[in-house]
Formats: structure tokens, C-alpha cells, sequence
């Protein structure tokens, strides 16, 4: 029987300082074993734990889209112990990945509507996997109009910006990428997200919305998106909490009766209505 | 056949015949303490006056501290996690009360769900034959018959005993227990009588614990009705979130999971934990979700009593064996607190 505490071992392919603060890393990870490549099938919007030997696991989302290949990506903001042991891991060094882990967002749902990504901060790792993964030559058909609103503090904070440049010459997808004031060289736009989300103003007719993002960026949206006309049932958001197991038995991650970890991280606001917000 | 006798003059036999088809455990006294560990000689056992245990004996699938993992730090395989699971003796349980089988029954459901089995409680669980011994002097503080249980409940047993004064009586109720039973010459078949004595005790257990509190109410009543109810400031209020009550619980399983270094290289262990712990919550950014001891008083008795039944076809998460009643330092009464939670 497979341990499910077991993690993969993974060797470190690639790491990319993502932020100006140089607080926030991306690291490539290839298996080093292709069955359990084979194995670790994800959907965008699950999560794995990630463990460094010594100093124990981390939940973080899954950056990378499984229409990118066997690699995968996570991105990390050095908080902790575990992050920070990560943070000081060089390229070529072996570490261990379990998962993936969680639900996903709701593709199923997802499929024939249009899509409006919202995103803030550094809370936009599966969001990336989530429009890497509709963008895909063999997914594209299956979205309506993709929106993307994303914002940051700077212009440097913002996440993936090759990514973000090749996004923003494409014309299936509606880009809006903001900074919360003007810097020098930007040329976007500025303004914060519930005030951009207002004048993009994506519509909710035969939508989904997906908002992650830091939880006073949503505070200030939700009232945006209600206005827009999105309902409970359109807006999915994605909840963090301290956990150990991640597969719904070590008790620490729940929220009424939902566990974070197996029966989320991915949430409708209709559902979340029915929980107690202890997160 | 379903029902043997046991003349107490041949427990010495059963015990010795027992221990050549596996390991025994049985309660033995230790210090002040009562608890589940291994026995050679029926002369280790505390059977004259025994209750329970003072811990709960979920100890033996699930230790307190426990090696999931290792790695080592140098050479081939470094950096990578190897499995560390250990091929459990099997073992049969003398005198498990009724009410912690029902407690590991309701922790297989928790230990498996739908898509992932922790075998680490599975194979310690799966190789043990628990022989439980009805309670014909329940204790002050059970309550097992006020969440849907009784004194000679049968359901994770794989046999129930019955304490008829001069014999024991055994229930097979699997087919683990038949198995056992069936390589030990000294049982006999029970006359009619013993099988009467056993079903007295077992109504007069019965009627001895009444039926102390209702869950009708917590089960109507939405999960956030009863998480805003405003009884949860009182309730709280004198504990000391020690986390006593966690750790003699035998339904609490939460554990965390930690990293033990040596110099060439560590080991995975998963600890004992429990929801009364700040830190059990804290996010490294320094939120935490469940700040005072209000909310993780209130959650430990939403798990047991809404929670869990919630997500498992109405099965609460409480056995009534009453230990957290008689250990919590500042008295807190989980029947008291149902009482308020339902009404």
C-alpha cells in the first residue's frame, strides 16, 4: 500500500528570485524517478507539501500547469523554518514533494463559461497554473473570455514576468495587470484591484470568478464582485491554514467541519457562507 | 460456538495458551496508573477492582511519539525520505473497555477516508485481537449510554467477556476472535445460566447509566447556530487549555508532524497534539485563526459532537469513558457542556 506521508524525491532544477524584496523564490523541481512523475497527476489549484530534510513540510499551491510538462513549480515566500531552509536550498539539491494534495478549482464548472481571474500579491501561484492551463492550445476552446486582473504593491513585486509578457501580447486573454501607485518605467496600470476589478467590470453573465489574494484585497472585492452581478455559487476562492498531514486526518486545518487540506483548499463564497471563518 | 466459559481457576492456562499464539497485553499497575502493557503471568494483571485505564489505550496504534520516516544526510540516497514502518507483533487485548473499541472503530474512519489509509494506525490496528471486557460497574463519570452506546457494547470488539464472578464468559464476535478462542483448551461450553447471568449484568449495567444528556438539538441546529450559541465565553472560560483532556481522550487523534535531527541525518516523527495548543493553529505570518481559548475550546467539543458526525453518517466522536471528566484540572464536565451546546 502507498504511504501517503511518504514525499517524492525531487531534485532542484532552477531557482528564480522573483520579487524585488528577494523574499519570494521559484523553484523548478523535476522528479528523479518517472513513476513517481507518472504518479504526482495534478489539476491547477492543488497543493503539495514540500520537505526539507531536518526541518519538516510546507502546504504550497502548485505554480506550475500539468500542460507544461513533468516539471513542477512552486513559488515561496520565505516566512518560516521550512521556507527559509528552502529559500537557502541551491540548484541540483535533492528535497522531497508529497501530493498533490487538495481539491482543484472547479474546472468542471469552469468549462463553457468565461473565466475572471483575481489575483493579489504573492497569492497568485495557482492562479498562473490555472491560466497557463486554459491558455492551452488543447484547453482554449473549452473557456469563453479570459480575464485576468492581478495586482502588486511595484511594479518589481509582481510574480512571473516573462509570463506576464508573453500574456500581455496575446488576445485571447483580457489583460490587467496594476500597481497599487505609479513607479518609474511602468507603463500599466495603477490603481488597487477592488478599483480596477470596478472598471474592467467583467461580466457575470455565464461566468466564474477565481479571487486569491491578501484577505483585505478580497474584503474590498467581494462588494465589487457582488455588484457585477457575480453570485456565491460564481466566486471561488482558495483558503490557507497551518497544516501537517494534508490528507484530512492530523486535525489542525478545518474550518467547521470542511478540512482545508482534502475537502478544499478551493472554496465557493456560497460555501464558505455555511463556515465559521476560522481561518 | 458463539459463547465459552472460562473458570477463573484455569486464567493462569488462558493467559500462558494465549501468549504461545501471540503477544498478551492486559492492564497492569504502574505507579498510580493503570494502563494496557504487555503480561506473561495472569499475576501481572489488575483485574480485582479494575475500571479502565488511566490513559486511553489508542497509545497502542497510535504512540505518542511515533517514527514515520528517516533520511540520512551523506552517501547514496541522501536527502531522501525512506519509509519506516515495522512489521507490528500480533497481539491479543485482555480487558479493552467496550467504550475505547467503539473509540478505535470511530478512528478507523478518521485514519481512512476516501482517497488515503494511514497505515501506520492500520497495521498495529489489523494485527491486534481485542478482548473486551463488559462493564458491570460503570463509573461515576461514564456517559457511554448518552452517545449511543452501552456498558457491554460489542461493536470493534472481537470479543466481549463477561465477569460472572466464578467464570469469565466470552462473546466471539469476529471472526479474529473465534480464531483466538479456538487454539485455547481450557474453555468450556457455557450452561444456559451463564449465558442468563451475562445478559443481567449486562441490563443492569444498563440501568445503572442513564441516558445523562440529548444530542437531538446539536444535530438539527446548523454548524454556525452552534458555533455563535453564546454558552461557548462560559464554558470556556476556566480552562487552562492544558490539553489534559486530549491526551486521555480515546477519540482525540490530532498529531503533528516534526523533523528530529542527528548528525548523520534524522529521522520523521509524528507527535501527540492537541487543539487546546496556540500553536496548533498560528500561520507563520503570525495569524491564527483560533486566538483565544474560546475558539479552541469550542472547537474540540464541535469536532467531537458536530464535526465528525456531520462527515460520518451521525457518529459522534465521543465514546463516554468519562476519563477527561475526572482528569480536567478545573472540572470542566463535557456532559455539562452538551447539555448547553443542546439546549
Amino acid at each position: 500500500m502507498k504511504n501517503p506521508y511518504l514525499p517524492y524525491p525531487v531534485r532542484i532544477e532552477k531557482t528564480v528570485i522573483e520579487t524585488e524584496d528577494r523574499n519570494i523564490k521559484s523553484f523548478k523541481l523535476v522528479f528523479l524517478n518517472d513513476e513517481d512523475c507518472k504518479a504526482f497527476d495534478y489539476t491547477p489549484g492543488q497543493f503539495a507539501q514540500l520537505s526539507v530534510t531536518g526541518k519538516g513540510e510546507i502546504p504550497i499551491g502548485i505554480a506550475s500547469s500539468p500542460t507544461e510538462g513533468d516539471h513542477l513549480l512552486f513559488t515561496v515566500n520565505k516566512m518560516g523554518v521550512v521556507t527559509t531552509a528552502l529559500h537557502n536550498l541551491v540548484e541540483g539539491s535533492i528535497m522531497g514533494v508529497r501530493g498533490p494534495l487538495g481539491n482543484s478549482y472547479p474546472f468542471d464548472k469552469m468549462k463553457g463559461k468565461d473565466v475572471t481571474i483575481i489575483g493579489g500579491g504573492y497569492a497568485f501561484t495557482t492562479l498562473r497554473a490555472t491560466i497557463v492551463y486554459m491558455l492551452d492550445e488543447k484547453n482554449r476552446a473549452d473557456f469563453g473570455k479570459i480575464t485576468l486582473i492581478y495586482g502588486a504593491r511595484t511594479p518589481g513585486m509582481l510574480l512571473y514576468k516573462d509570463t506576464l509578457a508573453e500574456w500581455s501580447k496575446r488576445d485571447d486573454i483580457n489583460y490587467n495587470v496594476t500597481v497599487d501607485r505609479d513607479a518609474p518605467g511602468w507603463t500599466g496600470m495603477v490603481g488597487f484591484v477592488p478599483a480596477v476589478t470596478e472598471q474592467v467590470a467583467p461580466s457575470s453573465k455565464n461566468a466564474i470568478a477565481v479571487i486569491c489574494g491578501p484577505p483585505v484585497m478580497i474584503k474590498y472585492t467581494l462588494p465589487v464582485m457582488i455588484k457585477l452581478g457575480f453570485t456565491p455559487e460564481q466566486t471561488i476562492t482558495s483558503l490557507e491554514n497551518r497544516m501537517k498531514c494534508g490528507i484530512g486526518i492530523c486535525g489542525r486545518c478545518n474550518v467547521g467541519a470542511e478540512y482545508v487540506c482534502k475537502d478544499g483548499p478551493v472554496f465557493s463564497m456560497a460555501q464558505l457562507k455555511e463556515m465559521p471563518q476560522e481561518y | 460456538m458463539e459463547y465459552m466459559r472460562l473458570n477463573k481457576k484455569n486464567m493462569a492456562v488462558f493467559i500462558e495458551e494465549l501468549g504461545k499464539i501471540c503477544e498478551v497485553w492486559g492492564p497492569v499497575k504502574d505507579g498510580g496508573q493503570v494502563k494496557f502493557a504487555p503480561v506473561s503471568n495472569v499475576k501481572d494483571m489488575d483485574l480485582d477492582g479494575f475500571k479502565n485505564s488511566t490513559m486511553s489505550p489508542k497509545e497502542i496504534f497510535f504512540p505518542q511519539s511515533e517514527i514515520m520516516l528517516s533520511f540520512q544526510r551523506s552517501g547514496e540516497g541522501a536527502n531522501i525520505y525512506r519509509d519506516e514502518q515495522a512489521q507490528p507483533s500480533k497481539k491479543a487485548i485482555f480487558g479493552i473497555r467496550p467504550c475505547d473499541a467503539r473509540a478505535f472503530r470511530i478512528l478507523d474512519t478518521i485514519f481512512k477516508n476516501d482517497q488515503f489509509t494511514d497505515n501506520y494506525w492500520f497495521s498495529k490496528r489489523d494485527a491486534t485481537t481485542l478482548v473486551g471486557l463488559g462493564c458491570s460497574e460503570p463509573c461515576s463519570t461514564c456517559f457511554c449510554t448518552s452517545v449511543n452506546s452501552h456498558p457491554f457494547d460489542e461493536k470493534g470488539l472481537d470479543v466481549l467477556t463477561s465477569d460472572l464472578g466464578e467464570h469469565y464468559l466470552f462473546k466471539a464476535l469476529t471472526k479474529k476472535g473465534r480464531d483466538l478462542l479456538a487454539g485455547i483448551s481450557v474453555l468450556r461450553e457455557p450452561s444456559d445460566a451463564n449465558i442468563e447471568a451475562h445478559m443481567a449484568l449486562r441490563k443492569k449495567a444498563e440501568d445503572v447509566m442513564t441516558v445523562q444528556f440529548g444530542t437531538d438539538k446539536v444535530k438539527d441546529k446548523t454548524v454556525l447556530e452552534l458555533f455563535n450559541e453564546d454558552c461557548w465565553s462560559g464554558i470556556s472560560e476556566p480552562c487552562l487549555n492544558c490539553s489534559t483532556c486530549s491526551y486521555v481522550c480515546p477519540t482525540c487523534h490530532c498529531f503533528d508532524i516534526q523533523d528530529e535531527v542527528s548528525k548523520e541525518g534524522g529521522e520523521r516523527v509524528r507527535n501527540w497534539e492537541s487543539c487546546m495548543s496556540w500553536i496548533f493553529t498560528v500561520h507563520a505570518t503570525g495569524h491564527n485563526p483560533r486566538p483565544t481559548k474560546k475558539e479552541r475550546v469550542r472547537q474540540r467539543f464541535m469536532h467531537k459532537f458536530k464535526y465528525i458526525p456531520m462527515k460520518r453518517n451521525g457518529e459522534i466522536g465521543c465514546v463516554g469513558c468519562g476519563r477527561c471528566v475526572a482528569l480536567c484540572p478545573v472540572n470542566i464536565d463535557i456532559r455539562e457542556v452538551v447539555k448547553q451546546m443542546n439546549s
